[in-house]
């Protein structure tokens, strides 16, 4: 039963509050792209033992979709914040490299 | 014989004695009594039997971790199975029942199985019952379902109510004994919010039993004050009679409260179940005393050292006349020297280890106790019941040395750490050598969402079994507890106990070390699964090397009990057969909950009306009143039909088709989803949500629109209406609104995030009645207003508003069931009065409501797909002839790259076709269309199936729509359709549209 931050109304949410949405930050493939891209776009997903972003919607909430960085293992929850964007903010990364020495992100090259 | 000593019992009221009845036998116990300790005061020592070869069964233990005394507990409406004697409070006419056996509890049909237990080794029910495989209908199935379960299930509607409860707390701390004070006290001296609570009725756990000085003076003295401390401090809640059950994520726990299982009674919740947010756990749960594996060791009479002092202490009550103690360790003496100090006999003190010098032992024997060290039991003498023990060498295969009579054997194998709560959410285990048990990790605990550790165990929960160490530790761990919720705890001094030193235990997990088969398949592990010693030692030579597939394949721990006193021993039998060490081999999974909870506690105030909310239109009063037969469809009720008179629902539903087709008919089409799109943005999103071009649509325009998954299948379907020129209303399914709703939310705000778009779900701002057949324009021109009705105003899919007699209106021209429509939405509060005013205005033209089925009948007569009937999650618009709604226009839309894979342009794909049966009859619905040959399975092949059949007042015959290979151009052609039961039967494909296929009939 996982308590989750709001960004947007503020609320530290109970799971009960919140619909889940699998992975976070996928690239859509539509129309015009091959169908491997489509294929990783639809169905492929990471299934990381460890640090993980992820989509929840505060579904009875305020109805906003947020993103979530959390371990899969412990549920650590290293911050949550906007669903309007592409990858994870600096200062989320920053913090999971904080605590997890020698994460490897695929947003970090 | 067990029975109530003259004087003692620290529960007792012994002036309030308790009427109570045991298989219908009256007894008679005191206020303070357990069921078992009052059944064991009447001398009823055989109280079950157990579940595979029906043994009999004795009391073993005297709290939560009892495996043998289960009892149907009350009759009728208040009748509860497996509930266990050591934790039900004695109340006056409590009626209990043993289970298990027929004809009686002392004589037992089933007992022959224990005679066929040669033939029941582990693993009996998958060897046996694989083959032959008929035999499993008519032979086995029966068989097992005869013998499954334990108890009697209740068949009346449970009498009691039960609760839910929210609270929030910095600290909680479970268990209730001396641990458990010391560190609520502690937290809660922080100001922090602290509950305690506690699963048996006293404070205290069991250090009352094990007289300690604490703080110099009697633990009852100090517990008392701690107590009354406790309940002075503001901050501080305590409560007794309430289970921790289950630790969870980020600091969630249920705990389960039995507010009057002890005193039934209406007008009181039975049970509570408690949920919990805590920001730090404490567990003090204690430990549990381990049983000893000696051949024998089942039969009534052999029970728990701790056991027996516990019932000596707070019950007043002997478990016998002559007792033999058996141990591996110091802590079984205080057994034989209580016994001895009552003035009990104690026969001898069975002790494996080679020698036993400590503070204990020596006093044992300074009372004149016989201490026999290096021996072990060889086996329990004695049928139903022990009647004496044969001695052996530990070190031996069991030659008898020596017979000694008895009729108690108490065993002590150690002490096991209650880590279940710990282990809930993730706390790990480390071996603990020197005292034989597995204890929490402090290292790896479940971890909060901060990252830290959120539960701390302290006391025999943490493995410290020595009073001193124990307050020590749980003086820290309330300080610790406090901290890490964010308070400032007021350290002060631990209270001191003094404890004797005790010699270390020598680990003994069978007896004697060299038993052979024969001794072997009569040690008991379950006592209620009826699991022995070499039961796990064939399942280990049958390759079962896990320990999670062992439990399965012996149901070793598998029983109402969990295991808490099989499953240690259990697991180091497995690992001594599979040469490993038992910290490799590893526990067992705990799962929540601790002990069993009620389903009714689970359900709460869930039931009955209260089980789900219920949505209804407007004028959900007015059908109720009128007769409607409901239909669920999502949280809604629907009328189904409106039944008249001696009517069945079947002829209803005739007559509203033909009255809606020859007159005029009124559906409450209230619940259908109504989505407000409106922004600079809007077209362009909805051109990217439905498959259809929706942002051309003219003013003053309806359209019919598809939407599909970006995986490429259709999700919903529905009317968009034009409303102005950045504004949209998006009709959906009545079980697709929220969803939809949603979906489009989900899109807004996750991909297309700088659109500007709002959505507003108005589903339930509207009341929607669609007004229905060739009669509906004259009705609603009867009821006057201001709005133009005519053809040549308000054409077919054209909208407009205005005023309807009185009422606000929008009025859309769209047609559901092929005839003259107006679906007509009003403000919500305006819905009744105004499905009033339609029925009075159209009483001269012979007006009928019509309910879900009649609609249903009628779209299926025009060729109209229903989603969720010819819709199911793997059809697309292409299968239902729904070209003409997918756009080739737009660049891009949902699912537009779905529907480009080759398995969506496959030809072979089933489509929609219209299906008459040669007969008239109705399709049965689902039917599969049959096809040549059998598949690779030996199943036949198939060709098509129904998705939508009904019998059609119109045409007076059955209708069916279905998806068929090469449907469409197979017109014409007679398939043959599965009817379960019966001969095929024959349809013939034709065109889906069966009632006025040029649609003149709406379009006047
Ligand atoms: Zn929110």
């Amino acid at each position: 039963m996982l308590i989750l931050h709001c960004p947007y109304c503020g609320v530290d949410a109970d799971e009960t509050e919140l619909a889940p949405g699998g992975e976070a930050h996928l690239k859509r493939f539509g129309p015009g792209s091959s169908d491997a891209e489509f294929e990783a776009y639809l169905f492929q997903r990471e299934n990381p033992k460890g640090v993980h972003f992820e989509r929840w919607r505060h579904a009875n909430g305020c109805g906003k979709w947020f993103h979530a960085a959390r371990c899969t293992t412990t549920n650590e929850v290293f911050g949550t914040y906007s669903a309007q964007v592409t990858e994870p903010p600096r200062d989320i990364h920053d913090k999971i490299t904080g605590k997890r020495p020698g994460w490897l992100s695929r947003w970090l090259s | 014989m067990s029975a109530r000593l003259p004087k003692g019992g620290r529960f007792l009221n012994r002036s309030q004695p308790i009427e109570f009845s045991f298989n219908g036998k009256q007894l008679q116990g005191f206020e303070g009594d357990t069921l078992a300790s009052a059944l064991m005061a009447n001398g009823q020592q055989l109280v079950g039997r157990s579940f595979k070869y029906h043994r009999p069964r004795g009391v073993v233990a005297s709290g939560a971790e009892e495996p043998n005394a289960l009892v149907n507990l009350g009759t009728g409406r208040r009748l509860e199975p497996n509930q266990r004697a050591t934790t039900t409070e004695l109340f006056e006419g409590l009626e209990a029942t043993s289970q298990n056996h027929w004809p009686s509890l002392e004589f037992d049909v089933g007992a022959i199985n224990a005679r066929l237990s040669r033939f029941l080794p582990a693993g009996f029910y998958y060897k046996m019952f694989m083959w032959p495989r008929a035999f499993w209908k008519h032979v086995y199935e029966p068989f097992i379902r005869q013998s499954a379960g334990l108890g009697k299930a209740p068949n009346a509607r449970d009498a009691d109510t039960y609760e839910h409860f929210n609270i929030t707390v910095d600290v909680l701390v479970i268990g209730g004994g001396i641990a458990g004070l010391e560190a609520a006290r502690v937290a809660g001296s922080s100001g922090a919010q602290v509950l305690l609570i506690e699963q048996t009725a006293q404070w205290g756990g069991r250090a009352n039993v094990d007289a300690t000085l604490i703080d110099g003076a009697d633990e009852e003295h100090w517990i008392e004050a701690t107590v009354d401390a406790l309940e002075d401090m503001d901050n501080v809640r305590l409560r007794t009679r309430v289970m921790g059950a289950g630790v969870y994520d980020h600091g969630y726990v249920l705990a389960y409260e039995r507010l009057c299982d002890h005193d039934p009674q209406d007008g009181l919740p039975r049970h509570r179940l408690w949920k919990i947010r805590a920001r730090q756990i404490v567990t003090a749960t204690g430990a549990i005393e381990r049983p000893l594996s000696f051949a024998g060791n089942d039969l009534p009479g052999v029970l728990l050292a701790s056991a027996q002092r516990d019932y000596l202490i707070n019950y007043g009550v002997s478990a016998g006349d002559r007792t033999v103690i058996v141990t591996n360790n110091d802590d079984a003496y205080r057994t034989a020297l209580m016994l001895h100090n009552l003035g009990l006999e104690v026969k001898a003190v069975i002790d494996a280890r080679a020698e036993a010098n400590g503070p204990l032992p020596v006093a044992a024997r300074e009372a004149g106790i016989r201490v026999e060290t290096g021996k072990a039991i060889a086996k329990v003498k004695g049928v139903a019941r022990v009647e004496g023990v044969a001695i052996c060498a530990q070190v031996g295969e069991g030659a008898v040395l020596d017979e000694i009579a008895c009729d108690v054997v108490a065993m002590s194998g150690g002490w096991s750490p209650v880590v279940h709560l710990w282990s809930h959410c993730g706390g790990k285990l480390v071996w603990d050598d020197a005292q034989a048990h597995f204890r929490p990790d402090p290292g790896k605990a479940p971890i909060g969402a901060d990252g830290h550790a959120f539960v701390h165990t302290t006391g025999a929960a943490s493995g410290l079994l020595k009073s001193d160490e124990i307050l020590q530790n749980a003086h820290d761990a309330g300080a610790d507890a406090a901290k890490a919720a964010g308070h400032k705890p007021k350290r002060g001094k631990a209270p001191t106990a003094a404890s004797p030193d005790e010699a270390p235990i020598e680990p003994v997990w069978m007896m004697p070390q060299g038993a052979g088969h024969e001794l072997r398949s009569k040690m008991w592990l379950d006592f209620q699964n009826d699991v022995k010693v070499s039961d796990v030692q064939l399942a280990a030579q049958e390759g079962f090397e896990s320990v999670e597939h062992t439990k399965r394949y012996t149901t070793l721990g598998m029983a109402t009990d969990q295991g808490k006193l099989s499953n240690i021993n259990g697991l180091a039998i497995l690992s001594k057969s599979l040469g490993a060490d038992i910290p490799a081999v590893g526990t067992t999974t705990f799962r929540p909950p601790y002990t069993p909870i009620s389903m009714g506690a689970i359900a709460g105030e869930a039931r009955g009306k209260l089980f789900q909310p219920l949505r209804r239109t407007p004028m959900h009063d007015w059908h109720e009143a009128n007769g409607a037969h409901w239909e669920p469809v999502g949280h809604w009720r629907r009328p189904y039909a409106f039944p008249r008179g001696s009517e069945t629902v079947e002829q209803a539903v005739q007559r509203e088709v033909k009255n809606t087709r020859e007159a005029v008919g009124l559906l409450d089409a209230s619940t259908l989803g109504k989505i407000l799109v409106k922004g600079p943005d809007a077209g362009a999103f909805l051109d990217l949500l439905y498959t259809n071009m929706v942002s051309t649509l003219p003013l003053g325009r309806c359209r019919y629109g598809l939407m599909c998954s970006e995986n490429g299948f259709l999700i919903d379907d529905g009317v968009i209406v034009r409303l102005s020129e950045d504004s949209w209303l998006c009709h959906t399914t009545t079980g697709g609104a929220d969803r939809i709703h949603g979906h489009m939310e989900e899109w807004l705000q996750t991909e297309w995030w700088d659109m500007q778009v709002h959505t507003a779900n108005l589903t339930e701002q509207y009341a929607q009645i669609a007004v229905v057949g060739p009669d509906a324009r004259n009705v609603l021109e009867a009821l006057g207003g201001d709005i133009d009705l005519d053809a040549e105003t308000l054409p077919f899919m054209h909208w407009t508003e205005g005023r309807i007699g009185d009422f606000d209106a929008r009025v859309f021209r769209i047609s559901f069931s092929g005839e003259l429509s107006y679906e007509v939405a009003v403000p919500a509060s305006q819905g009744l009065a105004f499905w009033n005013a339609l029925l009075k205005a159209g009483e001269v033209f012979g007006v009928m409501p019509y309910g879900t089925e009649a609609l249903h009948i009628m779209r299926a007569e025009k060729g109209f797909i229903m989603i969720g009937d010819e819709t199911d999650g793997t059809v697309i618009p292409q299968d239902l002839g729904l070209h003409w709604a997918i756009s080739k226009k737009k660049a891009d839309f949902l699912s537009k790259r779905a529907q480009e894979r080759d398995h969506m342009t496959d030809p072979d794909r089933w489509q929609l076709v219209g299906l008459e049966t040669v007969d008239g009859s109705v399709l049965p619905d689902g039917a599969y269309a049959l096809a040549e040959g059998r598949n690779e399975n030996g199943q036949r092949n198939t060709q098509g199936r129904v998705t939508s059949t009904y019998h059609s007042p119109t045409l007076g015959r059955g209708i069916a729509m279905g998806l068929v290979l090469h449907g469409p151009e197979r017109m014409g052609e007679v398939l043959k359709f599965t009817n379960i039961g019966g001969a095929p039967i024959e349809a013939r494909i034709v065109s889906p549209v069966f009632y006025d296929p040029e649609g003149k009939k709406q379009n006047v």
